[in-house]
């Protein structure tokens, strides 16, 4: 009897302990909440996040860079144009409704009416349905990317986003501004996290969906608060404290206090976006000339900003694409050779240099005003006197824009993670009709890197494509179109036990579904 | 009295014209919230579309009319980052910072009166001598440094209070509060001693040197020959009437406890009207900002109007020449 006892107690123990085990609860801090319910109205890495926590994407990427099936399965090209997608039998949005082709059509529909996917989506023609599990999403003309965008693929639940709200407006509209359904109202995804409360700016709770498809996925994460924290050295002493398990991003300067103690763990992991700087040759004479805008990239010391500025968290680049784009080309390496660069200053008729001005912001990338400030230093080393104003990011991009100075700083980030969407945003020549170089502030223009980005667009041979973005690279890194300084990495402060290492990834989405708490 | 406060209405609504067109003008230089609004990429033409839109393309003047004409009915605009009405959002942040300023109100007045009466009646006892200097100190210390210390000693490093926010809150007709709840008042701590920290060596001067000179009074000197309790004399006859300058100065210096609060509850990510603020700034969120100056402006004319009045109570010299 004892016994029998004994060993129930201890099947009891076992139970509870596993109960206990599968009720973690993490608590999230970033440095901003989700600016909307309404995944479609914004596009933004914030966005993106919320929305692999909330929803599903048609296929996401896989650390290594590779597709990871999600809501499709399986996907088939069917000719130039069209893609045939297989999705998931027995999904379900969290409002109980089940996922089929029509919600894929609505959709990829709604992205038409969201100005800020217009443009993403503009390759992209009619989506048919084949049957409930079988959809056809085809493209105007042969477009090269088409995977990459079924990232961006998130199916919504068309049946809750129809119809009238209680305010007699129509549920399914896409609004910047002011009230809309989807942007109020929480939202209904098929993701592993459902969303229960939100205050914006102050609080959201997200609880684990129990219907979830992925049944193979070992996340344990039961329930996530996220609180936005703004100032950084708050959100790290607040990790420190103990009082969050969880944050990104962790500032570099307080790096090394994390690595010192023992109750927390710092992740970093290589990202996708490159910071430049540009130079107006429309404004400067001087920079005109290839010898002047090479000797200030071999100027340039980006190893030195990557330690001292940076602290190790961002990787010295040469090029504009990363290690595993197909545009990355092994031989690109950053140049910095002061004794070369003044030579050429000298070849270049400019021995005793020049003046120029420059604006950059001051709190959109990681120590970007240091940054600018180090290239101005660097600069003078060759008798360019830089004179640097900056601001924040709420004044910068009208700046950019109009152009006020000689150098101008930017960082970008490929949508599409492919080479291809750097070239056509900030090296070929700008166009105000076609839209391409919206960001060529430098006014950098080759026609032969304008003919080749355009022909990667709809080649679809990966080998040759591979080729000409390679060759892209290498033609803008011979005429020193702009000034590459690093990649930034992404950083992550969690408590130990947090096992956030397999769920980071380069593009700075961490599949929280997959979290597993020890 | 009725013509003193029909003036002071008067006055008031000039100085919202006047906030309000301030606001107005500056808010071009913060920058453009559209930007803020739409992702980095998207073209131009979409964001002049939503620009028109909103109206932000309009006239100078024009925009202006239209935010008075509206402001005259109740409606101060919407927030462009909040979605919600700007009234609304900062009357729902409004109790967190009016609990950060009670608080604080509070810390200030328990601390500051026995020091700075002690040290009057004792200037030249080693505490005394203490608090003089570290106030020095005190004045010169930034409030954010402060609080990043003091969340550095607490919060990190003892780990005994919380970090940040304002912990669990209970709702009671619709005003948040932390102050019924132990862990709203343990995240109150912080906060509030940081904010407290930037008065704190003011009052204790401004008491001491009120307290002082009262001291030195005839009739102080009368008390003592009557040979009166000490007690007696400090607390009663001294102290009373140190209070009128230093209850002056308080209800000008709530104002400028307001303007810290942008600071403190950015640092602690406490969610009230100063966070909101600096928030509102950095996004462009331009109807927010304009909306936050004019209600904030409101209630400095309200409060230096009812201080007004009360020292019109008080101190009938005021009333005299005040009525003329």
């Amino acid at each position: 009897m004892k016994k029998i006892f004994i060993l129930g107690i201890a099947a009891l123990m076992l139970f509870s302990f596993g109960m206990t085990a599968n009720a973690k609860t993490l608590k999230l801090a970033l440095d901003a909440d989700p600016k909307t319910m309404d995944i479609q109205e914004q596009l933004s890495g914030g966005m993106l996040q919320f929305s692999h926590w909330v929803f599903d994407p048609l296929v996401r990427w896989a650390q290594d860079m590779s597709f990871e099936p999600r809501l499709a399965t399986k996907w088939e090209r069917i000719d130039d144009l069209t893609m045939r997608f297989h999705l998931r039998k027995g999904v379900k949005f969290h409002s109980g409704n089940p996922f089929t082709a029509k919600d894929i059509v609505f959709t990829m529909n709604r992205f038409r009416k969201s100005a800020d996917f217009k443009g993403l989506f503009e390759p992209f023609g009619e989506t048919k349905i084949v049957d409930d599990y079988t959809v056809d999403i085809t493209t105007k003309k042969p477009y090269a990317l088409l995977l990459n965008m079924a990232t961006y693929i998130f199916p919504l639940d068309s049946k809750f986003y129809t119809g009238t709200d209680d305010q007699g407006k129509p549920k399914d509209a896409v609004l910047k501004v002011g009230y809309s359904f989807a942007k109020m109202t929480l939202p209904s995804g098929t993701g592993a996290f459902k969303c229960t409360f939100r205050e914006h700016g102050v609080k959201m709770v997200m609880e684990r969906n129990a219907d979830y498809w992925d049944k193979k996925s070992p996340g344990n994460v039961s329930k996530i608060i996220l609180t936005p924290i703004k100032e950084e050295a708050t959100r790290v002493a607040a990790l420190l404290a103990g009082d969050v398990d969880f944050i990104t991003p962790v500032p570099p300067q307080d790096f090394q206090r994390i690595q010192k103690d023992k109750k927390v763990d710092l992740m970093t992991y290589t990202g996708g976006r490159i910071i430049t700087v540009q130079m107006n040759q429309k404004r400067l004479e001087p920079l005109r000339n290839k010898k002047v805008r090479q000797a200030i990239v071999y100027a340039v010391n980006n190893f030195g900003i990557s330690k001292k500025i940076m602290k190790g968290t961002a990787t010295p680049a040469g090029q504009m694409s990363p290690k595993g784009y197909y545009g990355y080309k092994e031989t690109l390496a950053p140049r910095y050779n002061l004794r070369k660069a003044k030579k050429l200053m000298k070849e270049a008729g400019y021995a005793d240099g020049f003046t120029a001005t420059m604006i950059a912001p001051n709190n959109r990338y990681v120590n970007d005003e240091k940054i600018a400030e180090a290239f101005c230093a660097m600069l003078s080393k060759i008798k360019i006197n830089v004179s640097l104003k900056t601001m924040p990011k709420a004044q910068y991009w009208d700046e950019f824009d109009r152009q006020p100075a000689d150098f101008q700083m930017i960082g970008w980030h490929s949508d599409t993670e492919d080479s291809g969407n750097f070239y056509e945003f900030l090296s070929m020549t700008p166009n105000k009709e076609t839209g391409y170089g919206q960001y060529n502030s430098g006014n950098y223009s080759n026609k032969a890197v304008d003919v080749l980005t355009l022909a990667c667009q709809t080649e679809t041979n990966l080998v040759t494509r591979t080729q000409m973005l390679q060759e892209i690279e290498q033609m803008i890194y011979d005429d020193a179109g702009y000034v590459p300084f690093h990649w930034q990495n992404h950083s992550y402060g969690v408590k130990k036990g947090v096992k956030a290492g397999p769920i980071i990834n380069t593009l700075n989405f961490p599949y929280l579904g997959d979290l597993v708490i020890e | 009295m009725f013509a003193f406060i029909i003036r002071r209405i008067i006055q008031a609504v000039i100085v919202m014209l006047v906030i309000s067109f301030i606001g107005f003008s500056v808010q071009h230089s913060i920058g453009d919230p559209v930007r803020d609004m739409v992702g980095e990429r998207v073209s131009e033409a979409e964001r002049e579309a939503l620009r028109d839109k909103l109206g932000l393309n309009d006239p100078f003047l024009t925009q202006y009319f239209r935010f008075v004409k509206n402001a005259c009915y109740g409606d101060l605009g919407i927030s462009y980052f909040h979605n919600k009405p700007t009234m609304h959002v900062i009357l729902r942040k409004a109790p967190a910072t009016i609990e950060l300023i009670f608080a604080t109100t509070i810390i200030i007045l328990l601390i500051t009166f026995p020091v700075g009466v002690y040290s009057a009646i004792n200037p030249n006892s080693w505490f005394s001598r203490v608090v003089m200097g570290v106030s020095t100190i005190g004045v010169a210390v930034p409030v954010f440094l402060t609080a990043i210390i003091l969340i550095y000693i607490f919060g990190v490093e003892l780990q005994w209070l919380p970090a940040f926010g304002r912990g669990d809150t209970v709702n009671i007709w619709g005003w948040e509060t932390g102050f019924l709840t132990k862990d709203g008042l343990l995240h109150l701590i912080l906060p509030s001693i940081s904010l407290a920290s930037i008065m704190l060596p003011l009052y204790i001067r401004l008491i001491r040197s009120e307290m002082m000179e009262v001291l030195e009074t005839e009739y102080i000197k009368f008390a003592w020959a009557k040979g009166l309790n000490r007690y007696r004399v400090w607390l009663l006859h001294a102290f009373k009437n140190t209070l009128l300058p230093v209850i002056t100065v308080i209800g000008v210096e709530i104002g400028i406890l307001f303007a810290f609060t942008l600071l403190t509850e950015t640092v602690f990510q406490w969610q009230g009207m100063g966070f909101m603020f600096l928030e509102a700034v950095e996004r462009a969120d331009t109807a927010l900002i304009v909306a936050y100056l004019v209600i904030v402006g409101v209630m400095f004319v309200v409060i230096n109007t009812l201080v007004d009045v009360i020292y019109g109570f008080v101190n009938p010299m005021v009333r005299i020449t005040g009525s003329k």
